[in-house]
């Protein structure tokens, strides 16, 4: 794409939206301004999505624009590759994020290497909406963040919106961009409200935001876990403890130097995350801190992320699982009250 | 065992009422698969032994003896239509008019190559011909080129896509979903089954309890079609239904060719293992596809003795052209590595 979106409306001022229909008004703009965008994937066309994502697209762009597909996701991806080599403009979305498992080769050998390994030559501007997270007792396969298996794949771009505005604004970003791009949404904020600007806008890939001040330390949450870390940080501001959250939105790119400079600034992060803590992005973070701000540290990196098994189904067993703000709360106050030995 | 070249041919299941007497192939349709089928062995044989002289790295998975396959279906073909290869891909490129010269800096790893020298033989492309890569996972290809035929369909300019896959892909799980996902949309996609008789070393009695890979389509509500893969015309009748079908927008079929590779499944004597008897071998070389399609332009009277050498000539000086301009090619610097990991924005 060549040309550069307006600046969109201040949006203290914008309209309330949910994230959900911040998607679907996303989707509807992109359509409108580029014939070449199409949607495709399970259930969006006649059922207008599983989560209602894609409600009324039928009915305004029709059968060619708006494609039902069988359940299989190797070859959803396949038809948006294809289709994103010969010069349309696809978003095509799995419907679970946990369903990327059967369509992985397509994702990490085809769609995110093709450029690469011929040299060049193609372009893939394709997108791809899919939904990750728990808290919805749909078990192990329907509730996981899988994000750092998309971030290790050079080629592939991933965003994670956590806001109704950034929902918005990132996926047409993803939409205009000329790479494989993830938007990775979470189901339990599709119904979070929030000011979204009515006009077609973008969210830059790759840039930061800052979601709170604060002097006392850096939160970076992702995803869900951001109005979560917004609801300890309220709870510690009572306390007189001021803490800046930052949210990355895009994770590859990541903007390792807003990230860098807060914590230069306050000397302490905690990394959050929904997904399971080992080997997880929050990792990715941590590292990137200590390479770049090691000196400024006066505590190591801390981490919250769930634990180290499978999401579970009950209730009782889900609620243990899933980081919330009070854990991140509790991560949050032991690390403002470690001292440098010494100091 | 493999089943006997004689065998092939047996299974039909095409659509009702679609089936009319094929074309017969004129002078020019023989000379067109001659040549395209003369270019890739000549091609083929070269780089293989350019591999045995060490001069190429990596793996190398030569076409020869299956040459009909891709000069008879992409003889039907034009740059506008797509086709999605296999990792024995070279044979598609150079029949859907590759550059031989690029293709050999490629396969040498050099800056000129087709992929820059960052991809070799297993994914050797050229979008602008229409030839969307070879591919190193089997039935990776698949799927992208039922991509290519939606873009195709959602245009509606009359084009389409081949996907050209072998027998030990249609086993794979990307194979399934693409060609039910096609004949679901009902795209304009043609898949070619190149069953050569061995996914790898296993010989296809034991990696599937079918004979016939066309046999599948049914199933997925497309026509199959099985034809002799060592018969360039009959794979160019065949081919072109099979594409006529989809430019009308009659939805996919699929087509399986029975052939079979001369050498081995990687390079040209591969690990020396013994799976196949020499009999075998000397069979199916005994009905090569090149000398079958010479010997019918000469009976026929199309050509001559002499006119038939000199293609071969002809294209000999072509290749030894190309691979000295290969050969003199600068390798990619290290500056090049991180190049094309990602489209930049153009704003």
């Amino acid at each position: 794409m060549s040309t550069t979106l307006e600046v969109p409306t201040d949006p203290v001022t914008a309209r309330e939206l949910p994230y959900l229909t911040a998607v679907n008004e996303a989707l509807a703009q992109s359509m409108r301004a580029d014939p070449d965008v199409f949607v495709a994937g399970e259930d969006i066309a006649a059922y207008g999505g599983v989560f209602g994502t894609h409600r009324g697209l039928l009915e305004e762009f029709g059968a060619r624009r708006v494609v039902d597909t069988p359940i299989s996701e190797a070859a959803i991806i396949g038809l948006a590759t294809g289709a994103a080599v010969c010069g349309l403009r696809p978003v095509v979305d799995i419907m679970f994020m946990d369903f990327l498992g059967v369509a992985m080769d397509q994702i990490a050998n085809q769609a995110a290497k093709l450029k690469y390994m011929f040299g060049g030559e193609a372009t893939l501007p394709m997108t791809v909406t899919t939904w990750a997270g728990a808290g919805l007792s749909a078990a192990a396969q329907h509730s996981q963040s899988l994000e750092a298996w998309l971030c290790h794949v050079p080629g592939l771009k991933v965003a994670m919106p956590a806001t109704p505005y950034d929902a918005k604004g990132l996926l047409v970003a993803a939409i205009r961009d000329d790479n494989p791009t993830f938007v990775v949404g979470n189901k339990l904020l599709l119904g979070a409200t929030g000011p979204v600007p009515e006009e077609l806008y973008e969210v830059p890939l790759g840039v930061a935001r800052t979601a709170r001040d604060g002097d006392a330390l850096t939160i970076v949450a992702l995803g869900r876990m951001v109005p979560e870390a917004l609801a300890a940080a309220e709870r510690m501001a009572a306390d007189g403890i001021e803490v800046a959250v930052l949210d990355p939105r895009t994770l590859s790119p990541l903007d390792v130097d807003t990230i860098v400079s807060s914590v230069r600034a306050t000397n302490r992060v905690l990394v959050v995350h929904e997904a399971v803590r080992f080997g997880g992005f929050g990792a990715e973070i941590a590292a990137q801190v200590q390479e770049h701000a090691f000196d400024h540290l006066d505590a190591p990196v801390a981490r919250v992320g769930a634990p180290f098994a499978p999401v579970p189904f009950s209730p009782a067993l889900e609620r243990e699982y899933v980081p919330d703000s009070a854990r991140i709360e509790a991560a949050a106050r032991e690390l403002v009250t470690r001292r440098l030995p010494g100091a | 065992m493999a089943p006997s070249p004689a065998r092939t041919g047996s299974t039909r299941t095409r659509a009702r009422g679609t089936r009319s007497t094929p074309p017969a192939a004129g002078a020019e349709v023989l000379a067109d698969l001659h040549r395209r089928m003369v270019r890739i062995r000549r091609f083929e044989e070269a780089a293989g032994r350019l591999m045995e002289a060490g001069s190429i790295p990596g793996f190398l998975h030569l076409y020869v003896g299956q040459e009909a396959v891709a000069a008879g279906v992409i003889a039907h073909l034009s740059e506008r239509d797509q086709i999605t290869s296999t990792h024995r891909g070279h044979g598609h490129l150079v029949a859907k008019g590759g550059d031989l010269a690029r293709m050999y800096a490629e396969l040498f790893g050099r800056a000129t190559g087709y992929c820059r020298g960052k991809g070799g033989s297993m994914h050797v492309c050229d979008l602008a011909l229409g030839m969307l890569g070879a591919n190193g996972i089997v039935g990776g290809g698949v799927p992208i080129a039922v991509g290519a035929g939606f873009a195709d369909w959602y245009r509606g300019e009359g084009n389409v896509s081949v996907a050209f896959f072998g027998d030990g892909a249609s086993n794979i799980g990307s194979f399934h979903e693409a060609a039910n996902m096609a004949a679901a949309l009902k795209l304009p996609v043609v898949l070619v089954c190149e069953n050569n008789l061995y996914g790898e070393f296993t010989p296809q009695a034991r990696h599937q309890a079918i004979r016939d890979v066309a046999a599948r389509a049914g199933a997925y509500g497309m026509p199959g079609e099985v034809v002799d893969g060592m018969d360039a015309v009959a794979v160019w009748q065949a081919a072109g239904s099979a594409i006529a079908r989809a430019r009308a927008g009659e939805g996919p079929s699929m087509l399986e060719a029975k052939t079979y590779r001369y050498y081995d499944h990687q390079g040209v004597s591969g690990l020396r293992i013994s799976y196949r008897s020499d009999e075998e071998v000397e069979e199916w070389k005994a009905r090569d596809a090149i000398a079958a399609i010479e010997v019918r332009m000469m009976e026929g009277g199309v050509a001559t003795r002499e006119q038939v050498e000199a293609v071969h000539d002809e294209i000999r000086a072509e290749i030894d052209a190309a691979i000295a301009l290969a050969e003199a090619a600068p390798f990619p610097t290290p500056d090049d590595l991180l190049d094309d990991v990602y489209t930049e924005p153009s704003r």
